[in-house]
Formats: structure tokens, sequence, C-alpha cells
């Protein structure tokens, strides 16, 4: 396991509906939960991963996302079971707009 | 409420309790946001989930006020930790005082969840005294099984200490799981690989068909749905006493009897009055169920 925490700037989140958690740790899985924060202009991540050493790799999935999406004022935490980068980046998006649009049900 | 079909099988246990209740009636105790994740597996070193693989909650059935348990079988396969056992048993304890109109357990379990040993044994233990104190304080539980886990082991006691069982066809129940039964009593016992054996002695049908499951439903959470609004209205339940408990025990020995030679559900289909019971696997719910209550009244008449 390794555990690290990334704090990077992204433009302020328009509206918080609601906190949000998706995905399910399983094999090639995680789950992604998005809380609000008090600080507008950057994206706080919490990552626990049980694939040590791909830290890079997981800055630039998490730095990509920050850019794309405005989540300035945002906790990201995750807890992840060997997922690929493509599956991260869908789950991140998947959590992002489910925090956005409110719940389905 | 929902028009597209959810299959029970395939959602997560957040979508089977959503779609399940009225829409948006689900308060969760205990939400992810506490992190209550067990430091059994955090110790091992092993990933944890901030709701420990269930979630337990009140909500609203048909306007009913009710509580829920949904394990979430792709974590650890749904497997009872110490954190994840003692949320069924708040909720079970908090039921047992407040007194909604009954507690749904969606199962998908395979059982203890081996990294916590005797803390998961223990809250199993603890699972099965709260969910009969519940019992007698008047509330009753149904299971509800239709996971990819199905429900065995210690979640297999839980799952037949309820008041209801309803089932889908996929849905599993058991004491030792296929590929237990195997490693110790060899494939020629029982080939954990044969998916269309292991479904025709674990599945739905068969559970049905031996009266082990109460009702059987389609894959459908509109179906489970339907089957848990169904099992609330008041039903005279038998007693939890002791001459209920020998009568059981009678009715088990004359089942044992009655299927000492059978090796296939198939057997118990014929046994059941099935016409064609090499094609009981492909009937849809309502057709199963016709033909089981046509041939009970058969056998009654």
């Amino acid at each position: 396991m390794e555990r690290f925490e990334i704090t990077l700037p992204s433009l302020h989140v328009s509206a918080l509906q609601q906190s949000a958690l998706c995905g399910v740790v399983s094999s090639g899985n995680l789950e992604v939960m998005i809380e609000a924060n008090s600080t507008p202009e950057s994206c706080h991540f919490e990552v626990n991963t049980s694939a040590d050493g791909f830290q890079d790799i997981w800055r630039a999935v998490l730095a990509d996302f920050s850019e794309r999406h405005k989540v300035g004022g945002l906790n990201i935490s995750i807890n992840d079971a060997g997922a690929t980068p493509a599956v991260v980046s869908l789950r991140l998006t998947q959590a992002y707009e489910e925090s956005q649009e409110g719940s389905d049900a | 409420m929902h028009n597209k079909r959810v299959s029970f099988f395939e959602a997560t246990a957040r979508t089977r309790v959503s779609t399940l209740v009225d829409s948006g009636s689900f308060t969760e105790f205990c939400p992810p946001s506490k992190r209550f994740t067990s430091p059994h597996l955090a110790r091992l070193d092993a990933p944890v989930a901030f709701d420990d693989g269930v979630v337990v909650g009140s909500a609203r059935l048909d306007g009913q006020p009710v509580f829920i348990v949904a394990q979430e079988g792709k974590f650890n396969g749904g497997a009872v930790g110490e954190v994840h056992g003692a949320k069924i048993r708040g909720l079970l304890d908090r039921a047992a005082v407040e007194k909604p109109v009954a507690v749904l357990l969606l199962v998908d379990s395979g059982g203890v969840r081996l990294h916590e040993a005797n803390a998961g044994l223990i809250a199993i233990s603890e699972i099965m005294r709260a969910l009969m104190a519940t019992q007698a304080a008047g509330v009753p539980v149904f299971a509800l099984v239709g996971g990819s886990c199905g429900a065995f082991g210690g979640m297999g006691i839980v799952t037949r200490l309820c008041d209801e069982v309803i089932m889908s066809e996929e849905g599993r129940l058991g004491l030792s799981g296929p590929e237990v039964i195997e490693t110790v009593k060899g494939v020629g016992e029982f080939d954990s690989r044969d998916r269309s054996l292991v479904w025709r002695v674990t599945g739905g049908k068969v559970r049905r068909a031996l009266g082990e499951a109460t009702q059987l439903v389609d894959d459908d959470v509109a179906a489970f749905r339907e089957g848990a609004i169904a099992a609330m209205s008041p039903v005279q339940r038998s007693a939890n006493d002791l001459a209920t408990l020998k009568q059981q025990h009678a009715t088990l020995v004359q089942r044992r009897e009655k299927h000492a030679h059978t090796v296939d559900g198939i057997e118990v289909w014929r046994q059941a009055g099935f016409a064609h019971p090499e094609g009981v696997a492909m009937l849809s719910a309502s057709a199963f169920n016709e033909q089981l209550n046509t041939s009970v009244a058969e056998v009654k008449s």
C-alpha cells in the first residue's frame, strides 16, 4: 500500500450539490469520494493505492483532471485496488458529475 | 419509479438501495464520509473501503418506514469483518428499539472475512443474536439474495434466520461454497467450475422448490422491491418457540430421507412436481412460480 496527498490548483467549483461516492474497491477498480473543503482555489487529493511506485502517473492523471474540471474547493479521497489510469480518470469524472448533478435516484 | 430495468445481480450495493426503496427516502447511518474503515485490513496492508463494504440506513418502502442493509459483494466478496459486522448488528439493535415495519437485508457475501478471523466470526454471531432479538421485538427481517456472491458461510445461516427469503435464480444460498466443498471432498463430490451444476444445487430455483426461499423473483431490482412490499403485509408468522423448532427439525429429517440420493437440482424439481424438470432452469420467475403453485395444489388435493 502507498498513501500520499497532493494539492493542485484548479478553478473554483461552480456549486457542490452534494458529496459523492463512486466505484467499489475491487481488483482493478477504485472508489472516489468527493467532499467540500475550505480552499476555493485548489483541490486536495488523498490517494491510498495497493500498487506501489506509481506516484508520477497518479500526479499526471490528477493534474489532467484538475485542469479539465473546476474542482477548486473539493477534497477527493481515493481507495484504489490497482485500477489503470484510464479507469481512474473515468471514475474521477463520474464522481465529479454525480456531485454536480445530484443523485440519480 | 424506474422505467429502466436494473439488474440486481449487476448493480452495486448503493444502486440496489437507491433503486429499491422509495425515491430519495434513504438516509445512511455511518456514511462513508465518517471513514469507519477496517483497522485489520490496514494492518495487513490491504486496501480499505470508506463504508467497509456495507451500506446501512433507514428508508421508506411503499410509504412505510424500513431499515435496510446492503452488502457490497465486489469488496472482498462481501465478507463480514469487524466494522462491517458492527454496522449490521448496530442497525438491527436500533430496529429492535425504533421498530420500523421491517428490516431488509440485501445479502451478498461469502461469509466471514478471513483477514479478520476471530473478529469476523464474533461479528457474525453478534448479527445472529441481534437479528433474533429484533424478531422477538416484533420486527420481521427479510433477506434479499441476488448478488454475485450469494449468501454463504455465516451469512447463509443469517439468511435462513430471516422471516422471508426473497431470491432470484441468480442468487445462491448455502453453507460451504462450491470451491470449499471441492477442496475438501474432491472434484468427484462437487465440480465448482460446472457453473450450471453450481446454480442447480445452490441457486434460487432449487432453494424455492425446497421451501428455503419464500419467494422467487426475476433479476430486477423492481421485482425484489415488489417482493419486499408483499412480504410487509401482515401475516401470521410461525412462533419462534420450542414446538416450532422441533417441528422444523422433524421436517428436515423427512427431507433428508426424501432426498437421500439426490445429487442434482433436477431431482428436487421432479419431486416438487415439475412436469419438465430439465427445462426448469430456462423458466422465467413467473412461469416457475405458476408451475410450482400448481404442483403444490395437486399434491394437496
